[in-house]
């Protein structure tokens, strides 16, 4: 006679078997509440104190003054100086990152042989973990001090939008291009035979086969990179300068969104002045243009992604 | 169908005529894994052709000739190296990392594998249509243009793709929605698709790797029919599974059979109707009556 494992048990669920399995659910469910929980009462926090400034500075004043001046005694509060100048780094770094990124992606996917692949994707996913402080001060000493004073001389200032922004490219790179690769990565083979057996180069197939077919994902990859530069503090706050300056000169000091919420909140301004509650303004403008970009990315990923069999 | 789109079939088999002369030269054979193609010169010739992926060998020295407009199926069972043959007809077993490949292929009298012949070069005038339908995910019309495209055609697109879906039996389904995804069609129509794409760079050969395992039977007769009247201008290699599909379709038959150690060989190759009627060897007898594989 075969012995049956668990055979001779008896049907009758049990008060601990049950407790247990609701104990584990609840405990999972508790994890999965954390991040939600954390992200509704930021937002929370954000909304209630930026209404707390608007009840004190007029919407329209944020949006078409000219000067960002909260810490002074004649103060202006045009956001769209910050705005200027987060724009300028990002559209600068995005300059470097994303056709770099995708590059690189491109070689690592399609051209790479397995074992180079194997090496050289964990090797940049490094890169993208060290510290942004570190390319902070890189692109002061480094890309300002030595390459740019170098080539420009005194036409560029120690604190530069152009420094911190291809620094802040180079740190993005890595994301793009492991993103971007993991999405030309998921193409499936037959489409690469399909385009070969059509007479097509490598660079044909890729080009104009495997970047289509992998467009939802790179341009998700796009989305994250221009997300990351215009959240990016340590950078900016380092290498670019603390003047609020509206315009888009990439040689003199600016101040960014980010750059300025490090300044007051590194400074003694009390809690409930205006200057305090500014930092939650700019804080909730930023999170209104990730927001948005994170939208537009998930209504692009769904529109354009390609169902294969 | 028209009348006329069987004709070449009927020329190929059925007519007595064109028959007979195959026949006949058959008598003069003594290897019966040459087949000498009477009228003009082959296409491609097969000589020694071994490949290997890694250590593993995948086919062993085999050696035979393709004719020219004609129709020649690969049959055999799983794993005899029926797609290894074909992909080597156009050098496609050399994207799969590892794949060596010995011997020659010679098309037009020009070995493909020489040193100076550039694969990309190879594969435009010997196109391929593959087991599962794979239509870039472009519009219908990009997909018939895409090669005319990066072969930098000279002439008007809209007629080249509006000949090639023609030709391929899907213009009058198609014509209302070029501009619709590929993807949007179904299996059947993505695989005609696919060969008006290969169709729409003018090759002088289509290779076709069971080109109708993923379709329903419908789908298959339809693609039947269309390599029929496509061999009227193009010589057509096709893998099959299907051995009724070999019988009904194709011109010459070639039988693999790999034995205990794996390695595919050519058993028997020859006139479709021997081949399934009057077979030489008693393996391809076995095989073709449905006793194994």
């Amino acid at each position: 006679m075969t012995v049956r494992p668990g055979g001779l048990r008896p049907l009758t669920r049990t008060r601990t078997g049950d407790l247990a399995e609701r104990a584990i659910v609840l405990a999972l469910r508790g994890c999965a509440l954390v991040s939600i929980l954390t992200t509704v009462g930021l937002v929370a926090i954000l909304l209630v104190e930026a209404l707390d400034f608007f009840g004190r500075v007029s919407i329209v004043d944020f949006l078409t003054q000219a000067k960002w001046t909260p810490l002074f005694s004649s103060k202006e509060f045009g956001i769209v100086v910050l705005i200027s100048a987060t724009l300028l780094t990002t559209l600068i770094a995005m300059l470097v990152a994303l056709p770099v990124g995708l590059l690189a992606a491109i070689y690592l996917s399609e051209y790479a042989p397995e074992r180079q692949r194997r090496i050289l994707k964990p090797a940049i996913e490094v890169l993208a973990g060290i510290p942004t402080v570190v390319y902070g001060y890189f692109a002061l000493q480094f890309v300002t001090g030595v390459l740019l004073k170098g080539l420009l001389g005194d036409a560029i200032s120690t604190f530069n939008g152009l420094s911190a922004g291809l620094v802040m490219g180079v740190m993005i790179i890595p994301l793009v291009a492991s993103l971007s690769e993991d999405a030309l990565y998921a193409v499936p083979q037959s489409l690469r035979a399909g385009s070969y057996a059509l007479g097509a180069t490598r660079f044909e197939t890729s080009l104009r086969v495997v970047v289509p077919a992998a467009l939802s994902g790179i341009v998700a990859a796009f989305v994250l990179a221009v997300g990351r530069a215009v959240g990016e503090t340590m950078i900016v706050a380092i290498a670019a300068g603390q003047s609020p300056r509206l315009g888009l000169d990439p040689f003199v000091p600016i101040e960014t969104m980010t750059s300025y919420i490090v300044q007051v909140a590194l400074g003694d301004t009390p809690v409930g002045s205006i200057e305090f509650l500014t930092i939650f303004a700019v804080g909730a403008t930023l999170f209104a243009m990730t927001l948005l970009l994170n939208l537009f990315s998930a209504w692009f990923t769904r529109r354009y992604r390609e169902a294969y069999q | 169908m028209t009348e006329t789109t069987v004709v070449p079939w009927a020329e190929g088999l059925g007519d007595g005529a064109g028959h007979a002369s195959l026949v006949a030269s058959s008598d003069m054979v003594t290897d019966a894994v040459r087949w000498p193609m009477t009228g003009p010169a082959p296409v491609i010739e097969v000589r020694d052709l071994s490949v290997h992926y890694g250590a593993k060998q995948a086919i062993d020295r085999i050696s035979l000739d393709f004719g020219r407009n004609r129709i020649t199926a690969i049959i055999g069972p799983s794993g005899c190296g029926k797609t290894t043959l074909l992909r080597a007809l156009n050098r496609m077993n050399e994207l799969i990392p590892g794949a060596r490949t010995t011997g020659q292929v010679l098309y037009e009298a020009q070995d493909i594998y020489a040193r100076d012949v550039d694969p990309v070069a190879v594969r435009r005038r010997i196109g391929m249509v593959f087991q599962k339908p794979n239509p870039f995910p472009k519009s219908i019309y990009d997909n018939v243009a895409y090669g005319a495209r990066i072969n930098g055609h000279e002439g008007k697109l809209d007629e080249l793709v509006e000949r090639s879906l023609r030709r391929a039996a899907l213009w009058d389904e198609t014509k209302d929605k070029l501009r619709d995804s590929g993807l949007a069609l179904s299996g059947g129509q993505q695989q005609r698709l696919c060969i008006a794409r290969a169709i729409a760079i003018d090759p002088q050969v289509i290779l076709m790797d069971e080109p109708c395992s993923a379709l329903d039977p419908i789908a298959t007769l339809k693609i039947e029919e269309l390599m029929r009247e496509l061999a009227v201008d193009y010589t057509i290699v096709i893998v099959t599974h299907n051995m009724q599909q070999a019988s009904r379709v194709s011109d010459m038959t070639a039988f693999l059979l790999a034995g205990e150690e794996r390695i595919g060989r050519l058993v028997e190759y020859g006139p479709t109707v021997d081949i399934f009627t009057n077979p030489r060897d008693t393996r391809t007898e076995d095989y073709v009556s449905g006793r194994f594989g």
